[in-house]
């Protein structure tokens, strides 16, 4: 046997504080009305740091501060200047992407192999393509003159907390909004990081503020008055009150919710590929994915020879330790979602469909799920309707190219799909007939920023990335 | 062996009998889509070896070396240092193990045998018109014959890559059941070309071929045309053997040649072996590296991770 021997990445490239403030107007404040919290590694449930909860009025603060940012300062600003600053956010990054890959797997639990060699090149990406639109927004194609709408709240997820940021933030900037970003309670650390790093960047105050905590501070945040845009990513549950709050105002709303994708293999398909796309789109980042394809569709004729493929591949997986660089799957990020994965594994199990994992040893402390598939799934199946968010695979078979997109489709959300096949034209019959925002043909989880993101139905409204993305950002 | 594969063995090995029965079977074999076939390769390439994982993996690479020179240059005298060379290619540390063979053109295997006799270090000659093997059939029959009789216990063929190109299947197939037989005893390794197939699809039709006509080994090239072995061919061709196995219950090894020259592109490959085949096939036995400086490399970093500190070329030895 070849035993790979452990090969950690170093902790000491990343100097974590024992406690954070709110960053507000350019500087690090200690919350007004409201407490702390603790972020906690979920690999180790060892704290890493403690962390400030604005309440209402910190909340204020930071939405005035952002205002006055906007019309004194980034709102006049020519757009050449603001993509100076949005340049050298980028180039930042990339000068300190070791360090903040190291903290994003701390924080999140996912695999430094995919924090190192996805999320921080694709959040130095983001930043620099929309520094280049900065000051070419009359050619957008938006109108000769597109303006800024003002300060914008953006609320992100825990799964991939700085690209979240990275889509957020970069676009709005590049357009000249100000922003207020609330990061998830559970991966607040990135975020914090790249307010030093604003600072760092000389950006003038109160152009990025990061207002850290939970429901309570999202909510006084999307619903201030002072908002000109709401952006969130998230559930479809929180997704749908924020619609709610928003409703009537005057506020712009972008909404990137949950999904349920189908990916699709047919009888002509490279198996040896489509298999690795298959573990690519749900075990990638432990399944914490909203594009994540958590419904694989098989075409009955190859089902049996692809499912033992996909068995064999599984059982290389390597589950544990995130900061190990060779580790394929992390820890989950959060008790609580370990908690739902597990309820609705269960919820499978009890439905009749077929459980099976790899022989994987998990660690004792920390939170983790084995990764999963599930056979003998159907339409009726909770865990073939329901977003799980974890390493859960729920495979189905279909007969006929129809039916596979009758069976995509039947869903209430719609972000993505893949398609694998070796022929093109089917691979543009189906694009044209599956309802997602997404379709990926013999791929999966391909991100670029200059490609538009967003979905069909529940899985929201609006596009982030790419020259789509600054209309969320615009007067238009 | 279960009774499904002894059928579907006896159901394979009538393939070979007629044109449209291999080209229906060839063709019906799963397409590779190449950037994806590229990426999982890369994806293996970042793995990380370390400590006792990579000296593992230094002594298993060693042993997994066919130390090769095919050169017009070649003459008795240098064949006979590279021979002495794989049975120590360390002199200086007894616990350095061999190397898996010697590979040499047929004329130069009598000087080789002197040498590695009783070794346990196993003599590979290239032969069937090698590298090109543009030859007529009793002529790179004969080359076989004579490699054989001179003392190679491991021949490694070329395939007719103008026949496959032109899509005549069943003589690149009859060709290899024909070199297999005037093999006798000594083991088959079917050089595929794979610089000359030039796609992926290519790559998996040939390595079934040449293991559906009797072929102990598949290799990637003769090192002498410019594209020679990389991970994503690899790749294609361990998912080849281990469906073939899968499907016979017949193993097959794997050689890719050409191009690996450092410790980290071996132990790529030995990454890939373990994570797509598994223990099998890491053994000399199933796995074998065709190359000559990789050698050197391989000794550095082993004598780097004994010792702690580089050494200079020069304490090691050139052949």
């Amino acid at each position: 046997m070849f035993e790979y021997a452990p090969a950690p990445e170093s902790r000491s490239v990343v100097d974590i504080k024992p406690s954070y403030g709110l960053f507000v107007n350019g500087e690090f404040v200690d919350p007004t009305d409201g407490g702390t919290f603790k972020s906690i590694n979920p690999a180790s449930e060892e704290v890493l740091a403690e962390v400030a909860e604005a309440g209402p009025q910190d909340v204020d603060r930071a939405v005035r501060a952002a205002r006055e940012a906007y019309e004194k300062v980034w709102g006049p600003m020519p757009g050449r200047d603001r993509a100076k600053y949005l340049y050298r956010i980028a180039r930042i990054i990339q000068e300190r992407s070791r360090e903040l890959a190291v903290l994003e797997s701390l924080d999140n639990g996912k695999p430094i192999k995919e924090s190192r060699d996805v999320d921080l090149p694709l959040v130095a990406a983001h930043f620099f393509y929309y520094a280049g639109w900065a000051d070419k927004l009359p050619y957008a194609g938006f109108g000769p003159n597109p303006q800024p709408l003002g300060v914008a709240a953006q609320v992100i997820p825990w799964n991939f907390p700085l690209l979240m940021l990275a889509w957020k933030i970069a676009p709005a900037l590049a357009a000249g909004n100000t922003v207020v970003l609330k990061p998830a309670e559970t991966t607040p650390l990135t975020a914090l990081v790249f307010a030093e790093i604003c600072q760092q960047a000389d950006l003038p105050a109160g152009v990025v503020n990061i207002v850290t905590g939970a429901g309570d501070t999202g909510r006084a945040l999307v619903e201030h008055g002072g908002v000109d845009k709401v952006a969130f990513t998230g559930s479809t549950e929180v997704g749908r009150a924020i619609a709610r709050a928003v409703a009537g105002t005057r506020k712009k709303l972008t909404l990137e919710l949950g999904g349920k994708a189908a990916n699709i293999v047919f009888d002509d398909a490279p198996i040896d590929q489509a298999v690795e796309g298959i573990v690519n789109g749900i075990f990638f980042n432990q399944g914490h994915v909203c594009c994540a394809g958590s419904r694989l569709l098989i075409q009955e004729s190859v089902a049996d020879r692809v499912l033992e493929s996909l068995k064999r591949r599984m059982a290389q997986l390597r589950v544990g330790d995130p900061l190990d660089k060779n580790t394929d799957i992390g820890a989950i990020n959060s008790a609580a979602q370990l908690e739902r994965i597990r309820e609705l594994s269960d919820a499978g199990s009890a439905e009749g469909a077929e459980r099976w994992s790899p022989a994987c040893e998990l660690p004792e402390r920390g939170f983790w799920f084995a990764p999963t598939i599930f056979t003998g799934v159907t339409q009726a199946h909770r865990i073939a309707r329901e977003e799980i968010f974890g390493p859960v695979l729920s495979v189905l078979t279909f007969r006929t190219p129809a039916e596979a997109v009758e069976k995509a489709n039947n869903t209430p959300y719609g972000l993505s799909a893949g398609i694998w096949t070796d022929k093109g034209s089917r691979i543009l019959w189906m694009a044209d007939r599956l309802r997602a925002g997404v379709v990926w043909a013999n791929t999966f989880n391909k991100f670029d920023p200059t490609s538009p993101f967003g979905g069909y139905k529940e899985s929201g409204y609006g596009r982030e990335g790419g020259r789509h993305g600054l209309e969320g950002y615009l007067n238009v | 062996m279960t009774a499904t594969a002894t059928s579907a063995r006896s159901e394979l090995s009538e393939l070979g009998r007629s044109e449209t029965a291999l080209r229906t079977f060839l063709h019906g074999l799963p397409g590779v889509d190449q950037v994806g076939a590229e990426q999982r390769a890369a994806q293996l390439g970042t793995r990380s070896i370390k400590t006792t994982a990579k000296a593992q993996a230094i002594d298993l690479a060693i042993r997994m070396v066919d130390l090769t020179t095919l050169e017009g240059a070649d003459t008795p005298g240098k064949v006979r240092a590279l021979a002495a060379k794989a049975l120590r290619p360390d002199p200086a540390d007894p616990s350095c193990p061999h190397v898996g063979a010697v590979c040499v053109y047929p004329a130069m295997v009598p000087y080789v045998a002197e040498v590695l006799r009783g070794s346990g270090v196993h003599l590979a000659s290239v032969a069937t018109a090698f590298p090109s093997g543009q030859a007529p059939l009793e002529i790179k029959l004969a080359d076989v014959r004579a490699a054989v009789a001179a003392g190679a216990d491991e021949i490694d063929m070329v395939i007719n890559r103008g026949a496959f190109l032109a899509g005549r299947y069943k003589e690149v197939y009859d060709e290899i059941v024909a070199t297999k037989s005037a093999c006798g005893d000594a083991h088959l390794k079917v050089i595929l070309e794979t610089g000359e197939l030039a796609t992926y699809d290519n790559v998996r039709r040939a390595s079934w071929l040449a293991m559906l006509a009797g072929g102990d080994f598949i290799k990637t090239s003769t090192g002498k045309v410019p594209v020679a072995a990389t991970l994503p061919v690899t790749l294609v061709m361990l998912e080849a053997v281990r469906d073939f196995r899968a499907a016979t219950g017949r193993q097959v090894g794997v050689k890719p040649a050409g191009g690996i020259k450092t410790t980290k592109d071996a132990i790529k490959y030995l990454v890939m072996v373990n994570e797509t085949v598994g223990a099998d096939w890491l053994d000399p036995d199933w796995f074998r590296f065709g190359a000559s400086s990789l050698l050197n490399d391989l000794l550095m970093q082993r004598t780097k991770l004994t010792t702690g500190v580089y050494s200079g070329p020069d304490y090691f030895t050139l052949d």
